[in-house]
């Protein structure tokens, strides 16, 4: 039994809705059917603001079909503002950086390399900063005494509020291992 | 924050000030709106009337720069009409305590101000102590030189004239956070608390795992030059107390310091080498952004990482910071688009073959593409599942250190200088495409490094090597535990992934969702909630009761209490609610800063206004840079950055999806009709605004939410703008953040964006 657009609208079908939709879910002419029907659903927190709003991912053969808000949240209870609302196209978007980029001292352009190039050629640069401008003690003017301070003067890690728990633990971790005092993030400002 | 978001629905009064919750944090204003459903009065104190301001029962208009005379008035008025919650005064903040009789604040300065140096020695502010070694204190708040009286005293200047005067607001309209809160008995309630809303999803979780220069994980100091091995860091950085009813939980520093050298080194840190101390790198400096990125511009720098971050956008005087990036070697940016980071070398205006930085843009993966846990403004550290493989080539972050990591060992297992703190270094994450993460979020928690037994009240506790810890109280200084951060130990235990928990059950009706993902520490969702009840243990206020005491159980019913011990009124074993300071109170004195121990209203660098509250125009240990100015002539109005809802931070996440784009295309500032009228700018005009660091072009909006300020008499015009605005993305704009000077607070560096001296002229940029 097919629902017109402006018994739908009028609300006053329900019942009939119910019976379109209910049992089997077959869509028939005008009752929609879920977009994400058959989905595979996994859970997310949002990656804006601080308030931590959970979402729902669906996905189909692994890719995005959907992202919105979780009911089940006590937080944002389903609801998103606009930038959570948006998530997807964070998701499925052209601009999304997809190879790895190298810019060769005064060149006027980007060449992709591959991860494996670039990795080995950072490597090197942290290498090769990190033996140059390591201090191993130093000078105090105030008491005129050598202290031992093993740091790297030379590198500064940035970053960064985006990253996950594990993976700023991981950046602290090697940071320090590195010899790098110049750690900091947008915390600072 | 103290609290969390759902708590905010418990509050009876809501304060906001410094930030814009229905903008920057909208879905935080679903339960400021329960609040009010419930009877909440909601105060909103903005230079602007903002989207908060426009749900507000009062909103009162500040001039920016000026909160803390704003708030020092609200001191002055709760003391002077007798408006505090005396018995929580008296009992949980250190206002009885005696100061030292050369205490002294004068002509708008502390003493102990050194005019060559420009600094204070806060040992001149002590405490005076008694023969046991703790300090004097009187119950009764008379005497002139307790901290009740001092503060009576300091905040009898900042009477409504002198205030409205300096901030602007009207008279009628009005009527230092933390320490109102205290005063009014605000800390470790439902409802209350001093709430900080944090700008980025994880910006809590990476300043916890100590991504700033002068911490480590959870808040250990890093390293100074002249601690010269481990037993000197505990020495210097562990506070210590003689009064047995202060926790002092800072105490605890030398087994959380140790479990952190385990969880680096692993076996390779013994006591016998002092658990690798040596290792970690020591600072004689401050190694603040802004001072990373003034290094960096005198050519002092040879390379950068940025693991998403944007310096070209989100720091001060970013026009100063684009050239800096000129003057790397080398240059690695770790993001999910392309940003004005990664393309400075190509950005409008400058040729790049004059530039040599080598420059690697890496592809990262998003949020969906990889699993993990990040941490909210409210502690709750929630798991996240990866949904779909990361785009093309892009990778995690996780991926990325991991690889910097092992190549970099590998190099120097060859040879170089001190290879040891990267040879040595414990990484043992699987042997997958990229680190376990679960492997990483137990280290973090913390494990067994061999067999243990505890004895515990009576009870033998027997863990094995291996096992997870299960609580921060079992770390140990003697090698035998590993955590990578004691705060969140607790976090993933021998039951499994804490942080991972889906149960939305609320059993106390207070929104605490205790079952609900995990939140540190220890999973108590208000801190400071012994100072939610009397010395007895009766909550001040039943009718949300976040603990109470069970005198007939012996134990403590509700939230997991801010320490298990019987109440304070407890002669044994009772101790005081603020357990992570070492006199166990609520500081109302504030002993460790660096301007003062009392916040004093001092005019921003650049300003309009004399100052009226003493002849010290500005903070007398801030450092001022030379691009600075208050030529009123050249510069006649004030100029203040913000954010909005539909745009985030520099821009990268939001001006690259067409939703928002379309929301808000293009870079905007806004003024009010009497400013517009003055300069004949219209709407939708082009303009320029110019200050002494440089000059912006944007799209003049109009409207009556603002209004000119009265500044002594005269009235002193504001434009606003948001910052999120640059040269690469979908939608581009000068950015905001071209026009504040680079000049940092004095206790936390963070630049003073919010306030500054500008002029602006119809049409857009010249040259």
């Amino acid at each position: 039994m097919g629902i017109s657009r402006r018994q739908f609208l009028q609300g006053g079908v329900l019942a009939a809705a119910g019976t379109a939709l209910a049992g089997k879910g077959e869509a028939s002419v005008d009752a929609p059917e879920l977009r994400t029907k058959g989905a595979t659903t996994s859970t997310t927190i949002c990656p804006y603001c601080a308030v931590g709003c959970g979402l729902v991912v669906s996905t189909k053969n692994g890719k995005v079909i959907n992202i919105e808000g979780d009911p089940k949240h006590p937080i944002n209870q389903g609801s998103l503002c606009s930038k959570g609302s948006s998530m997807f196209q964070v998701a499925v978007n052209d601009r999304r950086l997809q190879k790895v980029m190298y810019r060769a001292p005064g060149s006027t352009k980007f060449e992709e390399k591959s991860w494996d190039w670039a990795l080995d050629r950072i490597s090197q640069l942290m290498k090769e900063t990190r033996d140059r401008t390591f201090t191993h003690t130093e000078l105090n003017k105030k008491d005129n005494k050598q202290y031992v301070v093993n740091r790297t003067d030379g590198m500064a890690f940035f970053g960064g509020a985006g990253l996950d728990n594990e993976e700023c633990y991981l950046w602290s971790k090697f940071a320090r291992a590195m010899g790098v005092g110049q750690l900091e993030h947008q915390a600072r400002l | 924050m103290t609290n969390h978001w759902n708590d905010l629905q418990n509050s009876d009064c809501i304060f906001i000030i410094g930030c814009n919750p229905a903008e920057n944090h909208p879905i935080s204003f679903k339960w400021i709106e329960k609040a009010v459903d419930n009877g909440a009065k909601l105060v909103v104190v903005d230079p602007r009337y903002t989207r908060s301001a426009s749900k507000a029962d009062i909103y009162a208009q500040i001039r920016p720069g000026t909160d803390i005379a704003f708030l020092g008035g609200l001191i002055n008025y709760a003391l002077k009409n007798n408006l505090v919650h005396l018995d929580y005064v008296r009992d949980y903040t250190n206002a009885s305590f005696i100061i030292n009789d050369k205490y002294a604040f004068e002509e708008g300065l502390f003493c102990s101000f050194d005019d060559q140096k420009k600094t204070y020695d806060a040992k001149a502010w002590a405490y005076e102590l008694d023969g046991s070694g703790n300090p004097k204190r009187d119950a009764s708040l008379k005497d002139p030189r307790c901290v009740y009286q001092l503060l009576k005293k300091h905040y009898a200047r900042y009477d409504l004239d002198t205030v409205c005067a300096i901030t602007g607001t009207k008279r009628g309209d009005y009527l230092a956070v933390a320490m109102l809160q205290l005063l009014l008995g605000n800390v470790g309630i439902a409802g209350g608390g001093v709430n900080a809303l944090r700008g980025e999803s994880n910006v809590q979780g990476s300043t916890d795992y100590g991504l700033l220069f002068h911490v480590l994980p959870g808040y250990l100091k890093s390293p100074e030059f002249d601690n010269l091995n481990l037993a000197a860091y505990n020495e210097k950085w562990t506070p210590t107390t003689k009064d047995s009813r202060s926790a002092n939980w800072w105490g605890n520093t030398p087994k959380y310091i140790t479990s952190l050298l385990k969880a680096w080194y692993g076996d390779n840190a013994t006591p016998e080498n002092d658990f690798c101390y040596d290792y970690l790198p020591k600072r004689s400096g401050n190694y603040s952004y802004s001072k990373i990125i003034e290094k960096m511009g005198r050519g002092e720098l040879e390379g950068l990482v940025c693991m998403g971050m944007n310096p070209a956008v989100g720091g001060p005087d970013s026009g100063s910071a684009r050239e800096a990036l000129g003057r790397l070697k080398w240059l690695v940016t770790v993001d999910l688009w392309e940003t004005e980071t990664s393309i400075f070398w190509k950005r409008p205006g400058v040729d790049p073959k004059q530039i040599q930085t080598e420059v690697f843009m890496l592809p990262a993966a998003s949020s969906i593409e990889k699993e993990g846990s990040i941490s909210n403004s409210g502690r709750w550290t929630q798991w996240r599942y990866k949904a779909v493989e990361p785009v093309s080539k892009a990778q995690s972050d996780l991926w990325i250190i991991d690889q910097f990591y092992k190549r970099v060992a590998a190099l120097y297992k060859k040879g170089g200088a001190f290879p040891e703190p990267l040879t040595k270094l414990s990484w043992n994450y699987g042997h997958g495409h990229e680190p376990d993460v679960h492997l990483v979020a137990k280290e973090i928690n913390g494990y067994f490094t061999r067999d243990v037994t505890i004895i515990e009240q009576g009870k033998t506790l027997v863990f094995k090597k291996g096992d997870q810890v299960p609580a921060f109280k079992y770390l140990a200084a003697d090698g035998s535990t590993l955590s990578g951060c004691w705060l969140y130990c607790g976090s993933y235990t021998n039951e499994g992934n804490q942080m991972a928990r889906r149960d939305n059950s609320d059993p106390t009706g207070l929104g605490m969702y205790p079952q609900w993902s995990w939140c540190w520490p220890v999973n108590r969702r208000i801190l400071y909630n012994r100072a939610s009840v009397t010395p007895q243990g009766t909550p001040f206020n039943p009718r949300r009761t976040v603990i109470a005491w069970n005198g007939a159980e012996k134990k403590w019913q509700g939230d997991v209490p801010d320490g298990p011990w019987p109440p304070m009124a407890d002669d044994k074993e009772g101790k005081y609610p603020f357990i992570m300071l070492p006199e166990g109170h609520g500081r109302l004195y504030g002993l460790d800063l660096k301007d003062g121990p009392f916040p004093e209203h001092y005019e921003p660098v650049e300003s309009p206004a004399k100052n009226l509250l003493s002849a010290v125009q500005n903070n007398p240990v801030v450092k001022l840079p030379k691009n600075v100015s208050s030529n009123l002539e050249q510069y006649p109005f004030i100029g203040t950055t913000y954010r909005m809802t539909e745009h985030w931070q520099t821009g990268g996440m939001t001006r690259n999806l067409p939703w928002l784009v379309e929301l808000v295309p293009d870079m905007f500032v806004e003024m009010s009709e009497s400013l517009a009228k003055l300069k004949g700018i219209r709407r939708g005009d082009k303009v320029t605004v110019t200050t002494e660091r440089g000059s912006i072009e944007a799209v003049a909006l109009i409207t009556s939410r603002l209004k000119p300020f009265n500044v002594g008499g005269q009235k002193v015009e504001q434009i606003g703008m948001p910052w999120h605005f640059g040269y690469a993305g979908l939608s581009t704009g000068d950015s905001g953040n071209m026009l504040p000077p680079t000049v940092g607070c004095a206790n936390t560096n963070i630049p003073e964006f919010k306030a500054f001296l500008c002029n602006i002229e119809k049409g857009g940029r010249k040259g």
